[in-house]
Parts: structure tokens; C-alpha cells; sequence
């Protein structure tokens, strides 16, 4: 060895693998503009499309007459759901078994549903043909109220469904119900009611929200009617899933469609499912043959393409005096609006929403959902969360603290009674799932420890003793939260979407100089997957991270994959990545025995090579074994070096946390400060710190939006009085506090790096905790629950109902 | 309804002298993107509230969707596209967000960099307050604004020669 030869920390250091807070190879592009987002593109002869949306909540339509948008200079289409009939597409399946009208088929079920769609040459001119669309409605009745959808006497919204008692999840009870969901022994829980010495029952909603990401839904079609094919250009989370549904629905062989999804300006769930928007560009394109794009606006996102959340949880908590819990019920009204579009594994008609018994041992406990359809916007996806866990951790973190309340318990004291412990994983919960590992006694004591918990306590003590003094009128609340996230859907045994089992996939091709490809089935919309999979490979097989290229998004090249949502990324296509690259090194490692001429028993892995056993100076770098696999393969072995991994998990991963908002709230105005919020995250192996503490800032800020003012909010009439970014609370860095982090790592027992995903952890876990805090600060006024959002107007309001202006 | 009569503008855009024919309501932003093919400006709302749009026309930040680009005729605009060195290589700012770690998916950047572009110009040194407001008209969705400023701070203590204290949490 000479002086020149790299340290073993200068190897590992130029690599840049899992643990590095390797800095992003996506910002070179997007901090010069050079970003290639779907409006960006620009297509010889592109026509543009637009909707005419309703302006009624619940109307018949009775016609339709486009003549007028026909001679505005332009337009060149107007296309309704009679013109979709003659290629069978006026209806489109959803995700979740329902059917969605794409153009309103005789009716209007919500305010802005799609009507007809003007095609024409530019962006503009599709506007002034819209406004020359006359449509003639005949109002009816509206149902905005969830829990009077189901009164006997309730308008039936549905009038497609009339008389079918069954639907894609069982029997239907009434007109406007769309399933009952149900898990759990009824018996068992209800016989722990029966035996409790303490109960608590308390509605909680989680009100209905939107993802609202930066970058809207939008797409371009373009179909070849020389060839048959149709490539899409699209904001997809889950481009092959798009591809499959587009083959389904619209009968053209699936390798004639090409999907491509370019750089995506955030998603958190909004760009999962199909939206009309995308069959009425393809059957333009088709139409006119030229391509389509088509665009929406802010106020088209907020108030038609999806929604999530609006969930109404009767919490139960049953326990002992000393606060052993004993049994939790949970029946959820779950509100889906016009069409049951949720984006949910087909099997799950409420998500994964039966992690509800959270991080606590309860023996035994029940859950029924009842969907209903309501006049608002379909949709029901996944916020920036897994499949209803944020509602779920909603739910059981409230429920806690109401019970702490009852039992005169310190909330955190609570929990720590509680807990599942260590040596209790894999833990079986009552509801059916299996938490592959956990520590949460831990977790919990180093976020009480970094707080002086203790300390705040105290203070809040003083102030309310003060406060009740009149020395002051501002009250201090604690928000505990200690949340159990369930993601990585999902293993095929249980998770699929239209029959597709939910596996991800990796396909990893090195070339001669030791430099390679990985293609992903993921896409990133945000998450900055072309830096952390390269991590995850460096690792594995030794090949520094800035040689690997990562390529996502393009249904022809990447293999077939589920997409990026539900945080299922890092362990589904995580795991793929880690089991191609291990293929990988397996070949590399046949083609280093034979090179060094020793047996492959023989050798072992360092950092960037194999090396001889108790000959470490005789070594071959994976560079050099690249060329050699190109160059001077054994006997009998294919030259090249690649390999492809389809991933099916056999288990979801569990990542959880321990998070504290500590905040003041004057009680004449409303107004709240948030003085500072603590998050502590265990997800398993880091892959990149920093990317990680990016991903936990992101979801904090999104989780305070929702507690704390962001909503989708309808009048009587069914119109969306929240439907833009004047309404619509969208946090700026003034709002926005400033986020601690922190972290525990508890790998996985079962992903082969031992990562559990961490990009929605923040969401789930942060919104009780700043509910918690607005109701711990109210609570020795003798409340016990307030409902969100918890917005200025809606704490001076909570104050004044408490009696505090007597 | 008739044909809109075009109107024939100039302005002068990341340094170059650049024409067009539009309609008297052609919005500022597309004439960017659509016309002059600059696709770095983006669209995130029609109601001025995102900053996804953000340029500096005339030394001040101007949100693109809401002003016709017949206003902006005989102007200086720097988009995105315009923010580099002139070697190339990465401004300050562009350097700032990517060391610390000040985006995600992208798409408020060239909006957020060009207006912490000139909040350094109207106040080379500010606070970590002065910047919060100095960027509360760009909305961000992906990274909660806390590496944002720190970006900024970044950007600051180079182009004035200082070494960066990065905050202690």
C-alpha cells in the first residue's frame, strides 16, 4: 500500500450510500428552471381541452347545446356524455369498485362536476367556448348534511344504483349507502364495555381537506392513429396502474399505451386515481388526432378532483380505573360524496383505518364504517398519508386524551401505561394486523426528556392557576402524540388494486466503465428517489451513488410497478431495489472467483469489492468487475451485468413517533401561538438524514394546515365556500413554526435493509398533536372535546361557549 | 365572435431583446412560458396567492399570472432561466437551496429563488423573521419553509462574504 490508497472511511465516504446526507441530484434542474413538468411540454399542432362544470350541487340536466361554443374562433369540439356513449365511456370504473360518470349522464351530483369538454387551439379560446356552452338544469334536493344522507326520506342521489342492494363491499342498508365495513369481535368488546369501570364516547370528526398540491392534476393525450398507440403525458403517482386501467377502460392493447410521468410538482395523494380529465383529453386526441392537453386551475382542484378525509368517528374507550384500557368501538360515517372514488387497496373499502387501536395493547376491540354518498366531490384519498391511518391516529390519539382527562391521568402517563411493549413484537393487534417492531417506551421518554416534559407541566399549572386569577388571558396546552403509522402496501396475500397485486420493482443494468442504470416502478413526487435509490445501491454493491442513474415515471422502460403513495415506496420498491442489487453482487461475486481464482466461499465484501478471506490485498473492485463481466465471464456464464427484482413484501412496515406542540391561545381573540413543536420519528434505517428531515418538515407543515384552519367546507346548497387559495388555508413561512426533529431507529425485521418509509409519519402523527394542544389548553374549562379545524374563529368561539368573556 | 386583434410587444427578458404578437389578454406568464418558451415560470393558482409565477420585472417581484403581458411591454424581466452566472455555474441563491436542502418537488423554487433574489437586494442581511415575510407571498407545500430560510441565510452570508452559521435547532 502506498499513500495514494483511499482510507476504508475515503471508500465508504465516495460512495454516498444509505446514511449520507447525500445532497440532491434533482436540484441541479429544478433550481435552474430546467425542470420538466407536464405543462412544460409542447407538441406540434397541441389542441387544448376545458371543462363546463355545474354550478348545482344536485340537478338534472336537461340538455345540453354546444352550436354557440362552435363558432367561437378556436374551438373545434364540444364533447358530452353523449359523444363518450359511442365509444362506452361515459362511465369510468373507479379504484374503489363504484362507477363515476366522466360528463354528467342526465345528472349533476356536485357543485363543478364535469359537463361537456371544449376542445380548441389554445387555452384561451377553450375558455371563451365554455362560457358559450348553454346548459339547462332543473335543481333537486341536496344532501350536504353526512349524517342525513341516510334518513329515510333522503333525496336518493344515486339513481344509477336504484335497486341494487349490493355493492363492491357487501349489502347497502339504504339509497345513498355505499358499504358497511366491519372488524373486530362485537361480542368480546362490547362484554369489556360491560365489565369497565371507566368509559368515554365522544364523536370525533376529522373534516374534509384537500392535498392541493402545488402543481395541479394535468396530462396530455396523443394518440397515432397510424400506429393505434396513445402516450400519455400525465402528473401520475402511479403511472402503470394508469397504463392498466387506460387498457381496461378504453380497449387498446396495453403495450399501444405509453404513460409517462415527467418531474411531478408534489402529489400527496391527489394524483393517484383517474380523473375525467384524462379520458376526455384521450378521447380528443383520438377525436381530433392531434394531441390534447388539458390543464385544471386551482379552483377545479380543490373543488372536483378528489378531496380527503371527512370522517365522523363515534370513539369508545373502555378501561380500568387505574387506565388499563380494556376494549376500544369505533363506528365511522364516512362521507364519499358524489362516487365512491377512494384510492384505497381494492379489499380495504375504509383504508387501513383498523390500525385505530394504535400503539396501545387493547385485548379486544370492534370497527364498523358505513360509506355514504353525499352532493360533494368524489375522491377519498390519501393525504399525505397511508389509507386512512391519519384519520385512525387521529381518532385513538383524541380518544386517549379524553380518557386521560376522565381518569384525571396525565396524558403521557397514559400512554406509557399503555404501550405495546418491546418484547410483545410482533405484536397481533385486536383488528387484525401484525406490527413487525416497535419501541415505543423509549421513543416516548427521549421526547418527554427533550421537552422537560415535567417542566411544562408545571408551567401550565402556574398559568392556569393564574388564569383563573384573571392575571392573564392566554391558556398554554400540551399536545401529546404518539401514533403507529402502517405502510407498504402491500403484501399480494391482502393488498391489490383492480386485481394488481401491490408489489414494486427495481431493474438495475451496469455498464463496462461501473457506472449503471435503475429503473423504479415508483415515482418520486418530491421525495427525491433519484438521490436516495442510488444510495440504497451504493450501498449494496459498492458502486458510488453519482454513478448510478435512477429513471422513473416511463411505462415502457421502468418495470412494472404500483406507484409512490401510502409512504409505500421506501419498503415495497426499497426492498426491490436492495434484492436486485443483491442479485447483482451474487453474479459479481462468481465473476471476482473466478478472476481471482479462488473459490466464491473464498471471498468477502468490502465497502466497494470482494476481497480474498485472510488475503486482503488481493481484491477485485466492483469496477472491475464490471468490465470483467463484459470482457471475461466464466466459462459458461452470460456476459452483462443486470438483474430485476419484483418485490412482494410479506408484511407492511410500522413506523412510529412521539411528537409535543406546546401552545398558548389567547381566549379573546382566538389566536394561537404554536411556541414549539418536538418531533421524534422512528422509521427504521435512515437512508439520507436529510432527506428525512425534509420529509418530516413537509408533513408537520401540512398536518398544522389541517388542524389548524385548512378545509373543505360546503354551504347547504352544496357550494364550496373554501374552493381557492383565498379561502382555502394554504400555510406561509409567517404561519409555519419552526419544527424540531429528532429520531430512534428500530430497523425492520423483515425488509431486507430494515427501513419502514417516513414521508407521511409527520401528517399522521402531527395533526392530534396540535388538536391535543388546542384541547389541553381548553380542557380545565371543562371541555373535552373541540372539533377541528381549529382556526382563530373556532378557539373564540370555544372560549365563549366555555363562558370565559362572563 | 371575432378574431382578437394581436398586439406586437417588446421587452427585454434575462438580458435578450424579445418580441411577440398577443391579445390584449394574454397573461404575462404565458407569454413566458408559451411564447418565449421559458417553462421555468410556473403556474400554481389563478388568484395571485402561490408565487409559483414570481419574476422581477423592473426590480420588483411581480407575480406573472396577474399582469398582461402588453403591461409588461418595454420592461426588464428576470426569470428563472436569467439567475445563473454568467460562467454557468450556480447563483448564491440556487447554491443555497441545494445544500440545504430548500425543495422538493421543484415547483415553487423558481418562483421562491427569484423573490429571495430581490429581498437580498432590498435587505442584504435579513433576519430569519424578515425573511419569512419577505417570501410569504410564494407558497411551498413540500418543506414546511424551514430550509427555505435557511437556503436564504446561505445565499446571504455568501454574496456578503461571511461565513454561514447554520441555526442550532
Amino acid at each position: 500500500m502506498n499513500d495514494m490508497t483511499p482510507t476504508r472511511e475515503q471508500r465508504e465516504a465516495k460512495l454516498e450510500g444509505m446514511g449520507c446526507k447525500r445532497k440532491r441530484v434533482e436540484d441541479a434542474r429544478f433550481t435552474q428552471g430546467k425542470g420538466n413538468y407536464v405543462d412544460d411540454l409542447k407538441l406540434p399542432g397541441m389542441l387544448h381541452g376545458d371543462f363546463v362544470r355545474s354550478p348545482h350541487a344536485h340537478a338534472r340536466v336537461k340538455s345540453i347545446n354546444g352550436d354557440e361554443a362552435l363558432k367561437v374562433p378556436g374551438v373545434l369540439a364540444v364533447i358530452t356524455a353523449e359523444t363518450l356513449k359511442t365509444v362506452n365511456l361515459a362511465w369510468m370504473p373507479t379504484l374503489a369498485g363504484d362507477v363515476q360518470m366522466v360528463l354528467a349522464d342526465g345528472k349533476v351530483l356536485f357543485q363543478n362536476q364535469e359537463v361537456a369538454f371544449v376542445v380548441a387551439t389554445d387555452r384561451y379560446a377553450a375558455d371563451d367556448g365554455i362560457n358559450k356552452v348553454q346548459v339547462e338544469y332543473e335543481p333537486l334536493p341536496v344532501v350536504i348534511d353526512p349524517f342525513k344522507a341516510m334518513d329515510a326520506d333522503a333525496p336518493v342521489l344515486r339513481e344509477d344504483l336504484a335497486g341494487k342492494t349490493t355493492g363492491a363491499h357487501g349489502p347497502r342498508k339504504h339509497h345513498n349507502h355505499i358499504f358497511e365495513w366491519t372488524v373486530g369481535d362485537k361480542d368480546l368488546t362490547d362484554a369489556a364495555f360491560k365489565k369497565a369501570d371507566v368509559t368515554i364516547k365522544e364523536m370525533i370528526s376529522y373534516h374534509r381537506t384537500h392535498p392541493s398540491p402545488l402543481e395541479t392534476c394535468q396530462c396530455v393525450c396523443s394518440f397515432d392513429k397510424i400506429k393505434g398507440e396513445l402516450s400519455i403525458w400525465g402528473t401520475f403517482q402511479a403511472p402503470h396502474v394508469i397504463r392498466t386501467v387506460v387498457a381496461l377502460i378504453a380497449k387498446i392493447p396495453e403495450h399501444k399505451i405509453h404513460v409517462i410521468s415527467p418531474d411531478v410538482g408534489g402529489g400527496f395523494g391527489n394524483k393517484v386515481g383517474a380523473y375525467p380529465g384524462y379520458i376526455c383529453a384521450a378521447v380528443a386526441s383520438i377525436v381530433t388526432g392531434k394531441p390534447v392537453k388539458w390543464v385544471e386551475d386551482r379552483i377545479e382542484n380543490l373543488t372536483a378532483t378528489s378531496f380527503a378525509r371527512d370522517y365522523h368517528m363515534t370513539t369508545e374507550i373502555a378501561s380500568t380505573k387505574d387506565g388499563k384500557v380494556t376494549g376500544l368501538r369505533v363506528h365511522v360515517l364516512a362521507d364519499h360524496g358524489a362516487f365512491d372514488a377512494c384510492a384505497d387497496p381494492s379489499k380495504w373499502p375504509a383504508g387501513f383505518f383498523n390500525i385505530v387501536t394504535g400503539s396501545y395493547d387493547f385485548p379486544v376491540a370492534h370497527l364498523s364504517v358505513d360509506g355514504i354518498y353525499t352532493n360533494k366531490a368524489p375522491g377519498g384519498v390519501a393525504y399525505r398519508c397511508s389509507f386512512r391511518v391519519t384519520e385512525a391516529a387521529y381518532c385513538i390519539e383524541r380518544g386517549m386524551d379524553i380518557l386521560a382527562q376522565k381518569l384525571g391521568m396525565d396524558p403521557a402517563e397514559l400512554r406509557l401505561k399503555n404501550f405495546i411493549k418491546k418484547e410483545q413484537f410482533p405484536y397481533h393487534s385486536a383488528l387484525g394486523w401484525e406490527y413487525d417492531s416497535g419501541d415505543y417506551h423509549t421513543a416516548m421518554r427521549k421526547m418527554m426528556e427533550s421537552v422537560d416534559y415535567a417542566g411544562l407541566r408545571k408551567e401550565q399549572a402556574a398559568k392556569r392557576l393564574a388564569f383563573k386569577r384573571g392575571e392573564t388571558r392566554e391558556i398554554m396546552g400540551l399536545g401529546v402524540s404518539f401514533f403507529t403509522e402502517i405502510v407498504g402496501a402491500g403484501p399480494s396475500k391482502n393488498c391489490d388494486i383492480l386485481g394488481i397485486a401491490m408489489f414494486d420493482s427495481c431493474e438495475i443494468r451496469l455498464h463496462p466503465t461501473g457506472a449503471g442504470i435503475a429503473r423504479v416502478g415508483t415515482k418520486s413526487t418530491g421525495q427525491g428517489h433519484e438521490t436516495t435509490w442510488a444510495q440504497i445501491i451504493a450501498t449494496e454493491i459498492g458502486i458510488p451513488a453519482d454513478d448510478i442513474m435512477v429513471e422513473e415515471g416511463n411505462t415502457d422502460t421502468a418495470p412494472y410497478g404500483l406507484g409512490t403513495y401510502g409512504s409505500r415506496s421506501t419498503p415495497v420498491a426499497g426492498a426491490a431495489i436492495a434484492m436486485a442489487a443483491r442479485k447483482i453482487k451474487a453474479k459479481a461475486q462468481m465473476i471476482a472467483a473466478y478472476k481471482l481464482e479462488v473459490h466464491e466461499d473464498d471471498l468477502e465484501w468490502d465497502i466497494d469489492g470482494f476481497r480474498v478471506k485472510g488475503l486482503p490485498e488481493k481484491t477485485m473492485s466492483m469496477k472491475d468487475i464490471c468490465w470483467a463481466a463484459y470482457n471475461s465471464v466464466p466459462p459458461g456464464m452470460e456476459p452483462g451485468l443486470e438483474a430485476v427484482s419484483y418485490y412482494d413484501p410479506p408484511n407492511m412496515t410500522y413506523p412510529f413517533g412521539a411528537y409535543i406542540c406546546v401552545m398558548n391561545i389567547d381566549v379573546d381573540t382566538g389566536v394561537y401561538k404554536i411556541r414549539r413543536f418536538y418531533a421524534l420519528d422512528d422509521c427504521g434505517t435512515r437512508i439520507n438524514p436529510m432527506i428525512i428531515e425534509g420529509q418530516v418538515h413537509g408533513g408537520l407543515t401540512e398536518a398544522f394546515a389541517i388542524a389548524m384552519g385548512q378545509e373543505i367546507r360546503y354551504d347547504p346548497e352544496g357550494n364550496v365556500v373554501t374552493g381557492s387559495f383565498m379561502d382555502f388555508f394554504m400555510p406561509t413561512a409567517v404561519e409555519t413554526p419552526h419544527w424540531e426533529t429528532d429520531f430512534t431507529v428500530t430497523p425492520s425485521p423483515h425488509h431486507p435493509i430494515g427501513a419502514k418509509g417516513v414521508g407521511e409519519s409527520p401528517n399522521v402523527g402531527g395533526v392530534p398533536a396540535f388538536s391535543n394542544a388546542v384541547n389541553d389548553a381548553f380542557s380545565f374549562l371543562g371541555s373535552t372535546h373541540i372539533q377541528m379545524p381549529h382556526d382563530y374563529w373556532r378557539n373564540w368561539k370555544a372560549a365563549k361557549s366555555l363562558g370565559v368573556f362572563a | 365572435m371575432a378574431k382578437t386583434q394581436k398586439t406586437h410587444v417588446t421587452m427585454k427578458v434575462n438580458g435578450a431583446e424579445v418580441e411577440g404578437l398577443v391579445e390584449p389578454r394574454t397573461l404575462l406568464v404565458h407569454f413566458i412560458r408559451e411564447n418565449l418558451q421559458l417553462t421555468g415560470t410556473h403556474i400554481g393558482c389563478e388568484t395571485t396567492h402561490c408565487g409559483a409565477c414570481t419574476v422581477d420585472i423592473d426590480g420588483m417581484s411581480v407575480k406573472s399570472c396577474t399582469m398582461f403581458a402588453v403591461q409588461a411591454a418595454g420592461s426588464e424581466i428576470t426569470t428563472i432561466e436569467g439567475v445563473a452566472n454568467a460562467d454557468g455555474s450556480l447563483s448564491a441563491l440556487q447554491e443555497g437551496f441545494r445544500m440545504m436542502h430548500g425543495l422538493q418537488c421543484g415547483f415553487c423554487t423558481p418562483g421562491m429563488i427569484l423573490r429571495a433574489q430581490r429581498l437580498l437586494q432590498e435587505n442584504p442581511s435579513p433576519t430569519e423573521a424578515e425573511i419569512r415575510m419577505g417570501i410569504s407571498g410564494n407558497i411551498c407545500r413540500c418543506t414546511g419553509y424551514q430550509n427555505i430560510v435557511k437556503a436564504i441565510q446561505y445565499a446571504a452570508a455568501k454574496i456578503n462574504g461571511v461565513e454561514f452559521q447554520e441555526a442550532a435547532e
